[in-house]
């Protein structure tokens, strides 16, 4: 808390931020995917971040929750560094992250799911007595209505929808109530019903968290987003509101105008 | 009368009575003694395959190396035994008496250091857990930090096996070498090898093997089960919940290493020698067998299939020594391509179908108040999921089925 934020941009020190990602970079045999990526998100914040296909939006979560380490570059968050630690500890520290195809436990039910990804009981001896009190069932209960599927607690997850899926994945991070949530494309594949109700389910969970969105579709982006970030070959193009990020020639020239 | 009702259709229950039944009163009762011990000899290797279920089935690892701790915790049991029937009495032939028939065979003077716990009964008997528990923690923990997994998880548990045997094989002045330990005569004084010792054993191996069941069944019911079943699943998806995934598969790894090693005591008190016949990559193999048959999802279930396997092991080899192997390598083969999930998946796909339509039917035409306890009955099974069988709720639809099915087969295949 007392630490001031690396003063590598004015702007930065000046403000405390949720999420401090400076110098961040990774490379491949040689291909930078990220290079040198400055991005600060605020406390309560939506940010959305779109760009073409391999832009390295989808590296970017990866390093940000540990499943890709970082070349260089620092990652901070609640004044911890996270480039170095295990995926599980970043989790702890409560950074939850939703994959790009729907990632549930297809042959457990929606209970199960949601109940599994409860945040105690996490070491194997917790596991192995963990009791499923009232407290554990409520906030599944709560859970499950949050994202709609609170009368389809006994299904099989693997037979839920697509769009049911997904919502199920974000209501299991719901359930460890992450101060930092990512979202990785968590429209793809919708109807047009789901994708409304999907952008109202995101405007109601970001109220106590930041939140970090990819997203593809420009509608459903314009809905949500207060603010935007463009990434194109692993740099920030453009940062903005999404109407001035919309009339960016740089951004229409990469991304937009295509 | 109610609470039995309900204590009986637990999902798993019933077939566990059933179990113990054949296992405490039947076989018992219609076997002479030569019989019920040949019985006890399988039931040990159906600890391994209750080890199978748990890391197998449920935690998605397959390990072909289950003889390693079935043959470590049948040698510490044996080298207990062993040192017994050495005393320098009996052994006063021996240029070195008091010492063990093959050490002295290969030049030993005194007793190695290591053998020397094995005097005492406690500390063989925590050995016997401890140790092969211990080195598959090692093993796992290698193995999983590194996130080796899959088949490349399975070629190393066979080079361990392999070593293993190696070893024994090499080091006989210390082990016994191919012969394996043998003239084993009494544990604390009894005479193992009387017909009443084989009784008592018999009973006290089928009595650990039903509460290996139990304790099994606990930890698949708990969320360390439901966790297990969830990383076979979708393991990143774990992991970015936050647990280590690494440390539940050790676990896993642990508890079939521990339960193979107790099987592997019991079969040296039962048969009355250990070799490295028994620790190799064939005899793991085949126990891993023994699990498939019966059905990797199911405890119950792979208890059936070790006996199947080895009675048809026993008649087979007796009839038509040549072909058993062809024969056994043909039904491996043919359950994990028709039957994935086995005999208990056999049972679960049409025997309880066949019951609950039966079942129902009785119900409904015997109406009156059948609308209270029929309508429970299903609703029960639905909200009690039941990992065992993974087909959570079929109670409630029996149309689903059919459904369903493409997911257990791509869910099962390890």
């Amino acid at each position: 808390m007392m630490t001031t934020p690396a003063a590598t941009t004015a702007t930065s020190a000046a403000k405390e931020f949720a999420l401090y990602v400076e110098g961040l970079t990774v490379s491949f045999d040689g291909f930078k995917a990220i290079d040198d990526l400055n991005l600060y998100i605020d406390k309560d914040e939506l940010r959305v971040i779109i760009g073409p296909n391999g832009a390295g939006k989808t590296t970017l979560l990866d390093l940000i929750c540990g499943k890709t380490r970082a070349s260089a570059g620092s990652i901070r968050f609640k004044d911890q560094e996270l480039t170095k630690k295990s995926e599980h500890r970043i989790v702890r520290y409560g950074v939850g992250r939703k994959f790009q195809t729907p990632s549930i436990y297809e042959n457990l039910s929606v209970f199960k799911n949601l109940e599994v990804s409860y945040p105690t009981g996490r070491s194997v001896i917790g596991a192995l007595f963990f009791r499923q009190t009232a407290e554990v069932k409520d906030r599944v209960r709560t859970v499950a209505d949050e994202i709609g599927l609170g009368d389809r607690l006994d299904t099989q997850g693997g037979l839920l929808s697509h769009g049911e899926k997904q919502w199920l994945e974000i209501g299991m991070l719901l359930m460890q109530d992450p101060e930092l949530l990512m979202l990785d494309e968590p429209i793809a594949g919708m109807s047009v019903r789901e994708r409304e109700v999907t952008a109202e389910l995101l405007k109601r969970i970001c109220a106590n968290r930041s939140m970090i969105v990819i997203e593809h579709d420009m509608a459903f982006v314009e809905q949500i987003a207060s603010k935007v970030t463009v990434m194109h070959q692993g740099r920030i193009l453009a940062e903005g509101s999404m109407d001035a990020v919309k009339n960016d020639p740089k951004v229409i020239d990469v991304y937009l105008g295509h | 009368m109610n609470r039995l009702q309900t204590l009986v259709r637990r999902p798993g229950a019933a077939s566990l009575l059933i179990l113990a039944a054949l296992l405490l009163v039947v076989f018992p009762l219609t076997l002479d003694i030569f019989r019920l011990n040949l019985v006890g000899k399988y039931l040990t290797y159906a600890f391994v395959a209750l080890g199978l279920v748990m890391l197998w089935g449920h935690a998605g690892i397959l390990s072909l190396g289950q003889g390693v701790f079935f043959g470590l915790g049948g040698y510490m049991m044996a080298m207990f035994l062993k040192l017994e029937a050495s005393d320098p009495v009996s052994t006063k032939i021996q240029s070195t008496p008091g010492i063990p028939d093959f050490m002295d065979w290969n030049q030993l003077t005194e007793l190695p250091f290591w053998w020397e716990p094995f005097r005492s009964l406690p500390l063989a008997l925590i050995a016997v857990v401890a140790v092969p528990t211990l080195l598959a923690f090692v093993i796992g923990y290698a193995m999983f930090k590194r996130r080796v997994g899959g088949v490349y998880f399975a070629i190393i548990t066979q080079a361990v096996a392999l070593i293993l045997t190696v070893l024994i094989i090499g080091q006989q002045g210390y082990t016994g070498g191919v012969n394996g330990i043998t003239d084993l005569k009494t544990m604390a004084g009894w005479d193992i090898r009387s017909d009443s010792a084989k009784m008592t054993l018999y009973f006290v191996c089928a009595g650990l093997l039903l509460a290996g069941v139990v304790g099994c069944r606990w930890i698949q019911v708990s969320k360390l089960g439901t966790l297990l079943l969830a990383m076979r699943d979708k393991e990143d998806r774990v992991r970015f919940s936050g647990y280590d995934v690494a440390f539940f598969k050790v676990f896993a790894f642990c508890v079939a290493a521990a339960l193979s090693a107790v099987g592997g005591a019991l079969f040296t008190l039962q048969v009355g020698f250990m070799s490295p016949s028994f620790v190799g990559i064939v005899p793991s193999i085949e126990m891993v067998i023994f699990a498939a048959v019966g059905g990797r999802m199911s405890l119950v279930g792979a208890i059936y299939g070790t006996l199947l396997v080895n009675f048809g092991k026993t008649y087979f080899s007796e009839s038509f020594p040549d072909l058993w192997l062809f024969l056994m390598a043909a039904l491996f083969i043919g359950v994990t391509m028709a039957f994935p999930n086995g005999l208990a998946g056999l049972v679960d796909s049409h025997l309880k179908p066949w019951w609950r339509r039966r079942e129902a039917a009785a119900a409904r035409r015997s109406e009156g108040s059948a609308g209270g306890s029929t309508a429970t009955s299903p609703g029960r099974s639905t909200a009690r999921q039941d990992p065992m069988t993974t087909r959570p709720a079929a109670g409630a639809e029996p149309q689903l089925p059919a459904a369903q099915l493409p997911i257990d087969v791509t869910g099962q295949r390890a």
